[in-house]
């Protein structure tokens, strides 16, 4: 059948900063971050809802964004990795990172963040077996985990 | 991945959403949280002409006391039905297996309407509602109508939804006193069920079965040799029986059996009963 494809006009406030774009409405959240607004601090990994690298905060909360149409977000607000620090100052959860060397190769480490992020707005004080099972969204194919936990130990600690 | 392109509309109200679904027919599919149908659009698995985008129907977000029942509006997120005090209170199997479902980000975006509207018997949750005796409402031109869930799943992604009718609410029967189980067995904490098994006691006992054949299952065998009398290991023998289970990358039919045996014996103890 032939598609009579209508682009939709969608407003979204990424990072506090209010957009207007029209979209194809076949737009992926994170093909819009990526390649209209520049935002390619969220990655693409596996594309396919299961790694996590492309973890953003949609309202707040923690959505994998290879999995969510543009136009769903239309009127919503969304937190990207970019938007975390609050100027030179990086949030908690970054700053743990930073501290108990969170990461190895880096790629999924933006997602790893918005998704400790989102987990500890929800539980503060996680134990460890929590965290884990709050990030089982998220793969590190570095498999370095035993920090990624300790960095996010340490945020729910120095929040 | 991308899908491919398709018409975007979205719906107002219950009742305009089955107004687009009468106008675009088979060429339409609905759109909730998405997280079982995007996945199959960027696979090419679905190309669906015009998606009909419901996720704004608030009043379908919600928990409430219904008398005997809980009602689940469609759109209610998994995470919401995880936390909820309601149903933790009320029918804490189906609070407790929202928590299953896929991880944190999934559960903040997937429906229990697009679960159970999908029709995967490999999910959980549909499994769950077939044990505690759910009930499906379903809003079409012709108005309401409740379909149990015994009569809801009919074939593989296949329910008794038609082409023209709206998953607007699950109400659940409120079980405070039953005992309950739900084991499910995966390989990365995740995915899919390779096989899951419920038991849910209250009075006699109720056994289902995920990813056991192309609809969620009642496993009657055990359920017919605990009345019996049987032991719960005699009795979770037969746990394979009248299934067909699917054979796959993550295991072999007879591989599947074993493991509902195995799950439903472990349901049952849970389950105490």
């Amino acid at each position: 059948m032939a598609i009579a494809v209508v682009n939709r006009r969608i407003e979204v406030t990424v990072n506090g900063k209010a957009h207007v774009d029209e979209v194809e409405p076949r737009t992926l959240l994170i093909q819009y971050l990526r390649e209209n607004l520049d935002l390619t601090g969220s990655h693409v990994g596996c594309d396919t809802s299961n790694c996590g690298a492309c973890t953003v905060l949609l309202d707040g909360v923690s959505v994998k964004s290879c999995t969510v149409l543009a136009v769903q977000a239309d009127e919503c607000a969304v937190t990207t990795i970019e938007g975390l620090a609050d100027g030179d100052t990086f949030h908690p959860v970054q700053q743990g990172f930073v501290e108990k060397h969170g990461l190895q190769c880096g790629y999924c480490t933006p997602g790893m963040i918005m998704a400790a992020v989102s987990l500890l707005d929800e539980n503060p004080h996680p134990t460890e077996q929590e965290i884990r099972e709050g990030i089982e969204g998220n793969l590190c194919r570095c498999t370095g985990y035993k920090n990624i936990v300790d960095a996010i130990q340490w945020a729910a600690e120095n929040s | 991945m991308i899908p491919a392109s398709f018409e975007y509309v979205r719906a107002e109200s219950v009742d305009h959403a089955v107004s687009l679904l009468q106008e675009h027919g088979e060429e339409a599919k609905l759109l909730a949280g998405g997280h079982s149908l995007l996945p199959l659009m960027k696979l090419r698995l679905a190309q669906p002409g015009v998606l009909i985008d419901i996720g704004r129907l608030g009043d379908l977000a919600n928990i409430r006391d219904d008398g005997d029942m809980v009602s689940i509006g469609a759109l209610t997120h998994h995470a919401q039905i995880e936390h909820s005090p309601l149903l933790r209170q009320e029918c804490r199997v189906v609070s407790h297996t929202a928590g299953q479902v896929g991880d944190l980000q999934v559960r903040h975006r997937g429906t229990i309407g697009g679960s159970v509207a999908h029709g995967d018997s490999a999910s959980d949750l549909p499994t769950v509602l077939l044990a505690v005796d759910a009930v499906m409402v379903a809003h079409g031109p012709e108005g309401t109508r409740e379909i149990p869930a015994s009569d809801f799943f009919t074939g593989f992604w296949e329910t008794a939804l038609t082409d023209v009718e709206l998953l607007t609410t699950i109400k659940v029967p409120k079980l405070p006193n039953a005992g309950w189980s739900y084991q499910k067995f995966n390989r990365r904490a995740q995915d899919w069920a390779i096989v899951g098994a419920v038991a849910v006691k209250n009075g006699t006992t109720r056994i289902g079965l995920t990813n056991m054949g192309s609809i969620p299952l009642r496993a009657t065998a055990v359920e017919a040799a605990l009345q019996a009398g049987a032991s719960l290991s005699d009795a979770a023998a037969v746990a394979a029986e009248g299934t067909n289970a699917p054979a796959d990358v993550n295991g072999s039919a007879a591989y599947r059996e074993h493991l509902a045996r195995v799950l439903v014996r472990r349901a049952l103890e849970e389950a105490g009963s």
